[in-house]
């Protein structure tokens, strides 16, 4: 350990202490930037202990360090690699955030997209990727670059168009942000029935009028609390929604927004956690992180297996008694159906509303006939379709209503 | 300050079982007079470790609940206010009845106020501090870094002591930056096998090493079969008590018994019945 102990080449203590100042600061700056919420009080409390003698004990300075710098798990997961990294020059391992699955980011399939993506000049998202009116004058452009598509030409030519033009891209995006923001000052069933039976805050207006010999002269009100609603957003991005997918994210990144609290996921043939990268402020740059993952591997669909996943690793985090969960997906299921069913059914004990939007359902013709819609089903709240500008619109009043 | 192997003795001489990375915590709690914020599943046993912590301050548990809803008033302080009335009925007529009404006489203390108000520093557990609403946490700050509250009628109320405060959740909320940022954090994670067999050891009257190895082995085997309720800590206590209770030393003498007392461990009717007899077979098979 290069800093802590003192070290015999140096006499002078105080020029000691002014390298393990300087090697402490440079330690704090790491932790920031590995994102670490660490102030100036955190950092003081450091130097204390390393002052109190801890600096000659690795082992402990690393326990201490990290009790007093992590804040929550995650950072707490990483705090040793980045401990040993910095002050015992290890290698550390960067780990996916991808669950479900023992491939991670490095996955050939995510790798290769990566690389594809580079070539293309770095800066093309999944969403840059939508012909534009000019270069498919009659819709068919595409196609060529869609893996999986062949269930979802007839489709394409419904509403995908629309939504390819910039415009209309814009509209879609505004009109996500003003749901949101209805959804999020509606007050919950409960608020409403709080109101309607405790008007009157009986025991603040008791308080106030205590000079006034208790006589209730002057009335206090119960302040009405706005609750925000939670809402999860889960994204299937497999091959067969390949042509939604860029549309939704701008829908979703447009709803998160504005939502204080929210989450979102993708998943194809895993899940993937991706609201850190909806928490970036450009919203280009927003998608240009999502599209990475929303890419996937384009195959199949394992939504139980996500779902599996989510109620595992995520949902008892993100979900509180107020969460609406947002599923967008066709539901074609590859995988086990039946893992569907018990796994929708837990996650709908666990949430207030489960809300299934399928783009596909605006079909002419299409029934919910497929093995992992059909298992779904019985347990969803809402099932909508979700292709066109309008159906998103349509949903207001029942969203409204959570 | 008490080194983390003292600190761990005297939490194992209370009952608690702590790893050495909970007793650094709890060490550093001490030196830097931090509240701790302990985060992990249900039932892993962070509300124990604040009575264990007041065992071996040998000093008063002051437990607040947190619920959602759960204001100032209920947390901190509320005048009487029947006292007041009737105060105000006896002495009607007289000019300063309103200057007595609002003293110390008519204060009714909630934990928080009793928690910085007592003559030895007290241990004051905020439980489930998740379940609370983002109000409450922000009031909360205040009081955690500055030990002081004021009282509109009787100004500001310095502590008398600063207590050792434990703050408990269970993760189902994502709590603020700025109270995550003035507690030391740890994050508590189910025992292993050696040291649940060791808390059985040590809190269960009757238990042989060689059962409790068995019946922390059983259960972390249960752990990892898909469950919607994980057994936690407190469950483990309750089979083990059952099984003691039942005369039972070795989990293989009475595989039949082992199932049926398994409802200690699991809460719902779908684990209930996932876990068959079959099930439990194999898992006894694993149990050396």
């Amino acid at each position: 350990m290069s800093c802590c102990g003192s070290s015999p080449e140096f006499d002078d203590l105080n020029e000691v202490s002014r390298l393990v100042s300087a090697r402490l600061a440079a330690f704090l700056r790491t932790l920031r930037d590995a994102g670490f919420r660490v102030g100036l009080a955190e950092g003081q409390d450091a130097a204390a202990l390393m002052a109190a003698g801890y600096a000659a004990r690795p082992g402990l300075l690393r326990a201490a360090f990290k009790h007093l710098f992590s804040a929550r798990k995650s950072d707490w997961d990483k705090f040793d690699g980045l401990f040993d990294a910095f002050w015992l020059g290890k290698r550390v391992r960067s780990r996916s955030r991808t669950m479900g699955s023992t491939q991670g980011a490095n996955s050939p399939s995510l790798k290769g997209m990566q690389e594809a993506r580079v070539e293309q000049g770095g800066a093309q998202s999944a969403f840059d990727q939508v012909p534009t009116s000019n270069d498919a004058p009659d819709g068919h452009g595409g196609e060529g670059r869609m893996e999986g598509a062949s269930r979802a030409e007839n489709l394409a030519e419904v509403d995908f168009r629309k939504l390819a033009d910039p415009d209309q891209v814009a509209q879609a995006h505004e009109a996500a942000a003003h749901l949101a923001k209805i959804m999020r000052t509606r007050l919950t069933r409960r608020d409403l029935a709080r109101r309607r039976g405790y008007r009157l805050d009986l025991r603040r207006t008791i308080h106030r009028n205590i000079s006034h010999g208790g006589v209730p002269i002057s009335l206090v009100k119960r302040q009405r609390k706005d609750k925000p609603l939670r809402l999860i957003v889960l994204l299937d991005a497999s091959g067969s929604m390949s042509m939604y997918t860029a549309v939704f994210l701008r829908f979703i990144h447009g709803v998160l927004d504005e939502f204080f609290e929210a989450e979102a996921f993708l998943f194809h043939t895993r899940l993937a956690y991706v609201s850190d990268a909806l928490k970036e402020k450009d919203a280009g740059r927003a998608l240009d992180r999502l599209s990475i993952m929303a890419q996937g591997a384009g195959g199949g669909t394992r939504i139980g297996e996500s779902l599996q996943s989510f109620n595992r690793w995520h949902a008892a985090r993100v979900i509180h008694s107020r969460s609406c969960v947002m599923i967008v997906s066709d539901g074609y299921e590859t995988g086990d159906a039946e893992l569907l069913g018990r796994e929708m059914a837990a996650l709908h004990r666990r949430c207030r509303r489960i809300v299934w939007l399928n783009p596909m359902m605006a079909w002419k013709d299409y029934a919910p006939e497929a093995k992992g819609i059909k298992a779904a089903l019985p347990h969803v709240d809402l099932y909508a379709p979700a292709n066109t500008l309008n159906s998103l619109r349509a949903l207001e009043p029942y969203l409204a209503k959570l | 300050m008490k080194g983390r192997n003292e600190i761990a003795q005297a939490l194992a001489a209370s009952g608690y079982i702590a790893d050495a990375d909970l007793a650094t915590a709890i060490s550093l709690m001490q030196l830097l007079r931090r509240p701790l914020l302990l985060e992990g599943e249900a039932g892993v046993g962070k509300t124990e470790v604040a009575k264990a912590l007041a065992n071996v301050h040998a000093t008063k548990l002051i437990r607040l609940q947190c619920y959602e809803g759960l204001d100032q008033s209920s947390a901190l302080y509320e005048w009487n206010y029947q006292r007041q009335l009737l105060a105000i009925q006896a002495h009607r007529g007289t000019d300063s009845i309103e200057d007595q009404i609002f003293s110390e006489k008519y204060l009714l203390e909630r934990p928080l106020l009793a928690a910085i108000r007592r003559a030895q520093a007290p241990v004051l557990l905020i439980d489930e501090i998740d379940r609370a609403d983002d109000e409450f946490e922000a009031f909360l700050l205040e009081l955690l870094s500055d030990f002081q509250v004021s009282i509109p009628e009787l100004g500001t109320i310095p502590a008398i002591t600063i207590p050792h405060v434990v703050l408990t959740s269970n993760g189902t909320r994502e709590l603020s930056d700025a109270l995550r940022r003035r507690c030391l954090y740890h994050y508590v994670d189910y025992p292993d096998v050696d040291r649940e067999a060791r808390i059985i050891l040590a809190r269960i009257a009757g238990a042989s090493p060689s059962l409790s190895l068995q019946i922390a082995r059983m259960v972390e085997g249960v752990r990892k079969e898909e469950l919607r309720k994980v057994p936690g800590v407190a469950e483990t206590l309750d089979w083990a008590a059952a099984l003691v209770g039942l005369d039972i030393r070795d989990l293989h003498d009475a595989p039949e018994t082992v199932h049926e007392t398994l409802i200690c461990l699991l809460k719902t009717h779908e684990d209930r019945s996932r876990v068959t007899p079959e099930v439990t077979q194999r898992l006894l098979g694993r149990v050396a």
